[in-house]
């Protein structure tokens, strides 16, 4: 598949950022700032990005409980995303959904689910909306192997096919539901191959590897933009930290983490880019410093914002 | 003017909102060919074709998934559940996905999808086919909950429901469909507004606040009262429960002094016992006697005739609960 050297870049760039934003919102929130809980995405960069690479603004993505990285690789305004994680009035949802709620129609993220897998019939609904709209948008929706265990994983991937609907699941199997691994869970060695029971095209890639990740999106994309129906990917990819922050991971064999860290999509990509001659070394130092600045100006934009007002508790329950 | 009867009612008040509205669509089980389990929207696939009146696989939580995921992005879907028993299957769309999205999301979605479903006792359908949830229901913050007696309120209820901005929950009787009275129904366009209670019949004595197949049993219990003892009977059909009008109930306690709620529910976490509560709370200084509620044991809906029979609150049970607070 032709890629150019500018999306080559982005999706460089948007990686760093990803990371970059997850680190910053570990520190904060190890020092207090952000309540509740946090599930971090680093690790899992080149998932969201290489995929998301395909999508236009008014296209679909139904994210996950982990979906900081989908909504940044969508277009979504770091600034915004941390004021919500800090409950601050000036988050995307007026600081009343946290890190799990994210949502913007503007730019096409129809939102973030705390129940694991609900967000497969939902985003089966607005590719059957888009389908009855007449219009080419097309819809990706992510999840994880735990949810592929969940019920509505067969309904909505089951409808999208027999109505031959625009949509892209994409699997983010990295291994774990929380603290039980794939190997308990699943008795087939992929998610993909699950595909064959809906008649839709399944394809296991390699989710550290962007340029893999890319690759195969792209053909679903495709696929679904030309009315040929679903696709089911599976990207095989690792969280590096807990399932949510203050969760040790201790469960997970020290050997395992180190062997999939060492393949670490960012700087493999990197070296990658390097290589090629896409970008320079100062090019790349340029890309991550200027993430930095990003996520420390989106911190002190959170920090210095207010929270709610008490009264806002009441709206927003009905239209 | 002509009678109608319900099902009659709630297939006008869906190809009217088609014929309006082209975002306006179908989705469920059984809604093709066959036009619901009761023949109410025949002619619709037909009229409006395989693109809008949608029959799906068996799949309830894709049937309400899908419908949000389309209500959310431009569409304003209609989910046909058959059952209300079999909304327990999809529960997790309607409690913490329909309801809540709008709210979690600071405000940004807008929700317009109905969903409808059977409810009620008296078709001998025992324990699974059988129940009235809307007490649970009523407990999820974002819902609206409509719950009609009669054909007119069906129709203007549900084309309002149609075009609501937010997820409304939309019961049909199923001994008021199959069998219910049919009612003055004009030809021409009306619309019911959510959260408007009906005074069904005035009355001076004692207020009785009643839903769908209750109301009724009401009307009948209060013309006997009236022949037989001179007792005024005021029978109230909130028509909605959630909006809740509690004014009308409210003012009406205000005359008569006393309460009954009549509702065909299990007695605890009934919607019965919310009206208690409210009317409790807000017009106590009203009552001359202790609010009653006459409901249905807490059991399951038993099978057959004689179990079943006894478990539906009837007039029998609402006149001797009426004549021990006058």
């Amino acid at each position: 598949m032709a890629i150019d050297k500018e999306k080559m870049i982005w999706m460089f760039r948007t990686m760093v950022r990803i990371r970059r934003f997850e680190e910053r919102v570990a520190r904060e929130f190890a020092d207090g700032n952000i309540p509740g809980s946090v599930h971090l995405y680093i690790g899992e960069e080149a998932v969201a990005t290489g995929a998301i690479a395909h999508l236009k603004k008014e296209d679909y993505i139904m994210s996950t409980h982990r979906g900081h990285g989908h909504l940044i690789a969508k277009g979504g305004e770091s600034d915004k995303m941390m004021a919500e994680l800090f409950a601050k009035k000036t988050g995307y949802c007026l600081g009343k959904g946290g890190s799990m709620h994210i949502a913007d129609l503007d730019i096409g993220m129809l939102g973030a689910a705390g129940i694991v897998g609900s967000g497969i019939p939902i985003a089966t609904g607005a590719a059957l909306s888009a389908q009855m709209r007449g219009t080419d948008q097309v819809t990706i929706c992510f999840f994880g192997d735990g949810a592929s265990n969940i019920g509505r994983f067969h309904e909505g991937i089951n409808l999208a096919s027999v109505w031959h609907l625009p949509v892209v699941f994409i699997c983010e199997n990295n291994l774990w539901a929380v603290s039980v691994p794939t190997s308990t869970s699943l008795n087939i060695p992929n998610v993909a191959d699950r595909a064959v029971g809906y008649g839709i095209p399944g394809v296991a890639v390699d989710g550290m590897d962007v340029m893999a990740v890319y690759e195969a999106a792209g053909e679903a994309v495709n696929r679904a933009r030309k009315g040929q129906g679903p696709t089911l990917i599976e990207a095989k990819t690792y969280r590096y930290r807990g399932h949510f922050e203050g969760d040790s991971g201790a469960y997970r064999p020290k050997e395992e983490i180190e062997k999939w860290m060492k393949r670490d999509p960012i700087i493999s990509y990197k070296a990658k880019l390097l290589e090629m001659k896409v970008l320079t070394e100062k090019q790349a130092d340029d890309i991550d410093k200027e993430a930095l600045a990003e996520m420390e100006a989106a911190m002190k934009f959170a920090h210095d914002s207010p929270f709610p007002e008490l009264e806002e508790t009441l709206e927003n329950v009905y239209t | 003017m002509r009678e109608i009867n319900i099902r009659q009612a709630i297939g006008e008040a869906l190809d009217e909102e088609m014929a309006r509205d082209p975002s306006v669509f179908i989705i469920g089980e059984d809604v093709g060919p066959m036009g619901g389990l009761m023949g109410e929207i025949g002619g619709l696939y037909q009229k409006y074709g395989i693109d809008r009146v949608r029959d799906t696989p068996l799949s309830e939580a894709a049937i309400l998934g899908a419908a949000i995921g389309s209500a959310i992005t431009g569409m304003r879907p209609i989910a046909r559940m058959r059952f209300a028993d079999f909304l327990g299957v999809a529960w997790d769309e309607i409690m913490n996905q329909m309801t809540k999205m709008k709210y979690m999301f600071g405000g940004k979605i807008k929700m317009p999808l109905t969903m409808d479903a059977l409810t009620g006792a008296g078709r001998r359908s025992a324990a699974q086919h059988s129940q009235s949830i809307e007490g649970m229901m009523m407990s999820i913050p974002g819902l609206k909950i409509v719950l009609p007696s009669n054909a007119y309120d069906a129709k203007g209820l549900l084309k309002t429901a149609i075009r609501d901005d937010n997820p409304v929950m939309f019961f049909e009787h199923k001994f008021l469909m199959w069998a219910g009275p049919k009612s003055d129904v004009p030809e021409e366009e009306y619309l019911i507004p959510l959260g408007q209670a009906d005074i069904k019949r005035e009355g001076k004595d004692v207020t009785v606040v009643a839903t769908a197949a209750m109301v009724t049993r009401a009307l009948n219990a209060a013309e006997t009262l009236q022949k037989e003892k001179g007792i005024s009977i005021e029978v109230i059909d909130p028509r909605t429960i959630v909006p809740f009008d509690k004014e009308t109930v409210l003012n009406s306690v205000k005359k008569t002094g006393r309460l009954v709620v009549f509702t065909e529910e299990c007695e605890t976490g009934s919607f019965a016992g919310q009206v208690a509560a409210i009317v409790a709370d807000k017009g106590f200084d009203y009552l001359d006697a202790p609010i009653k509620r006459v409901n249905a044991p807490d059991t399951p809906v038993p099978y057959g005739v004689v179990l079943e029979d006894y478990w539906i609150p009837n007039e029998e049970k609402l006149i001797k609960t009426i004549n021990e607070i006058l």
